[in-house]
């Protein structure tokens, strides 16, 4: 696979690199994990496999062998030798295929899990790049113009194509990313430091992403807010989906590369199943928050991975009928 | 009553939950988390997917999927993991703490903003360096970005507050102090901590199996060198 022309930051990206964070090392991961969990399981693949994570100009990508590729997450209109293919469908290309992205249709950020899965180490139990420590994924850089990745070469799909340049296949996933502005929280543990007039604030006005986010963070502008106290916080960890307190009354919302440490208040913290929501988020977005409770955001989370989980099991055995039927 | 009381416990969103000994600096309380850091890491459990231990606080992460059930919530489970792991006695800590030496370069060169702090604590340069390398720190914690190191106390004769306008980049190596903390940049970054000197170790190295040159609870102690010895010791390390 080459990198025929780069995007402005297409990276390889997994479901996160655990258990370094007490070294300072961030887990970064897919900034929308279920799309990038999705695309896998459409190809009946682990969940957590590598996969490029694209914004807005992407990469033009050649396909130097053929494969069977999943796209999910924002919509940019993809190509494939300029031929418009729709999102979460497993699609087998031939070689020398090219994938394009054209447009802005809606979200942020794009996915593509490969059959013929991406060939790189992992670092530190993850292939997830770290562009802080410029480890993992590829070269622990974004993707740039010319790069060859290789891929390995387990599924011959030669027999699906028969001489087409493309086939999409007909199944598809079901349930994707939704589009909602109302986005759920838990309380933080310093919920209580804002006034009462805040934490109403909160929850009743809109907020709008700022052009200050990106993979680290959103900083979002609208109502300030207030804390009732001067305490000042010692370092401790923060987490994917934290909104802090800035001193000003403004609030940032930790994203997939934020820091592992901080010292601002946590007064709230995103779900984890609705991460995937604000990850397809761009600056001038408004979002709104809904309080909700732990134990509801937690079985939200688990609701998701079932659906992934049978989804993985279910296109695994189609997938393998096919490959078997075509032999 | 164990060891580790009094604590708090309380969720870091819906994956994680923060075991809290009271917001403070200081060598006790540090040392309580970093046992139980210990203490929970030896249990080897596998749905605990990280563990991060900060100034007077451990966090927790857990994979919610293994752990939820319909009877108890994740966080209900992973607490009550917690307060039986801190009614265990704890191991006998090894005694012996790492002491590293790091060598840091003063000179104005690397040390940005140290005439501004002799200028504003009415001390000389020298007299600051004395300071800064006559005590033992300690490690506390790492964060922020990999490999970063919150040292201290640092004698209140030389604590200064953070920067008002942080740099846009600070480059690795880059001695800091911030309050009575001090620290050492792994890597370039922005940063706003007042910087002192540098030094020519490298304290992030991806290609390592174990990347980061400390670890909670080391001790660490600065001494002088020359730009000369700088760049020897850069030469040598290349």
């Amino acid at each position: 696979m080459k990198i025929l022309r780069s995007g402005i930051l297409d990276t390889i990206q997994d479901s996160g690199r655990c258990g370094s964070q007490h070294l300072g090392i961030n887990p970064s991961g897919a900034m929308d994990c279920f799309s990038s969990q999705l695309s896998n399981a459409v190809l009946g693949k682990e969940l957590k496999s590598p996969v490029i994570e694209f914004h807005f100009p992407s990469s033009q990508i050649l396909f130097e062998k053929e494969n069977i590729i999943c796209i999910c997450g924002a919509d940019f209109l993809p190509t494939i030798n300029n031929q418009p293919v729709p999102l979460h469908h497993p699609i087998v290309v031939n070689k020398n295929s090219i994938l394009k992205f054209s447009k802005l249709q809606s979200g942020a950020r794009c996915y593509l899990s490969l059959l013929n899965e991406i060939n790189i180490e992992k670092w530190n139990n993850s292939y997830s790049t770290n562009l802080k420590a410029n480890a993992g994924g590829f070269k622990g850089r974004p993707l740039l113009t010319n790069d060859v990745i290789g891929c390995k070469e387990n599924f011959g799909v030669s027999n699906i194509l028969k001489n087409r340049d493309l086939v999409v296949l007909p199944w598809k996933a079901q349930d994707t990313v939704d589009t909602r502005n109302e986005i759920e929280f838990i309380i933080g543990s310093e919920w209580h430091w804002l006034t009462k007039d805040a934490r109403e604030s909160f929850s009743e006005h809109w907020f709008q992403i700022t052009n200050e986010a990106d993979r680290m963070g959103y900083r979002l502008a609208g109502q300030k807010l207030f804390a009732n106290t001067e305490e000042q916080l010692v370092s401790s960890a923060v987490s994917f989906g934290t909104i802090q307190l800035l001193p000003k009354g403004q609030l940032i919302i930790l994203m997939a590369d934020h820091q592992t440490t901080g010292g601002y208040p946590r007064i709230a913290h995103i779900i984890s199943a609705h991460l995937p929501i604000l990850a397809q988020k761009k600056p001038n977005d408004v979002v709104r928050f809904k309080l909700t409770s732990l134990e509801e955001a937690q079985k939200k989370l688990v609701n998701q991975k079932k659906y992934l989980n049978q989804l993985q099991i279910a296109c695994k055995f189609r997938l393998e009928e096919l490959l078997h039927a075509a032999l | 009553m164990s060891i580790y009381h009094p604590y708090t416990m309380f969720p870091l969103g819906d994956s994680a939950l923060t075991i809290d000994f009271g917001n403070s600096i200081d060598d006790q309380t540090n040392q309580k988390v970093l046992q139980l850091y210990h203490q929970i890491k030896d249990a080897h459990i596998p749905y605990l997917t990280d563990l991060v231990p900060a100034y007077s606080s451990l966090t927790v992460y857990y994979d919610v999927i293994s752990v939820y059930s319909t009877e108890h919530s994740a966080f209900e489970a992973i607490s009550e993991l917690i307060e039986n792991i801190t009614e265990e006695k704890p191991k006998p800590v090894d005694g012996t703490k790492r002491l590293i030496d790091i060598p840091v370069c003063y000179e104005i060169k690397y040390a940005l903003d140290i005439y501004e702090i002799a200028r504003q604590k009415n001390l000389s340069v020298e007299e600051i360096i004395a300071i800064h390398t006559s005590k033992t720190y300690r490690v506390y914690m790492l964060g922020f970005i990999p490999g970063f190191s919150y040292m201290g106390l640092v004698d209140e004769q030389i604590e200064v507050p953070r920067k008002t306008e942080p740099r846009p980049n600070v480059e690795a190596g880059s001695v800091g102090i911030a309050g009575r903390q001090t620290g050492i940049y792994p890597l370039n970054s922005p940063g706003g901590w007042q910087i002192i000197g540098k030094t020519p170790l490298r304290l992030f190295n991806k290609d390592l199996a174990q990347p980061v040159l400390f670890e909670p609870g080391d001790e660490v102690k600065f001494y002088s060198i020359t730009e000369d010895e700088f760049e020897d010791f850069k030469k040598r390390n290349s």
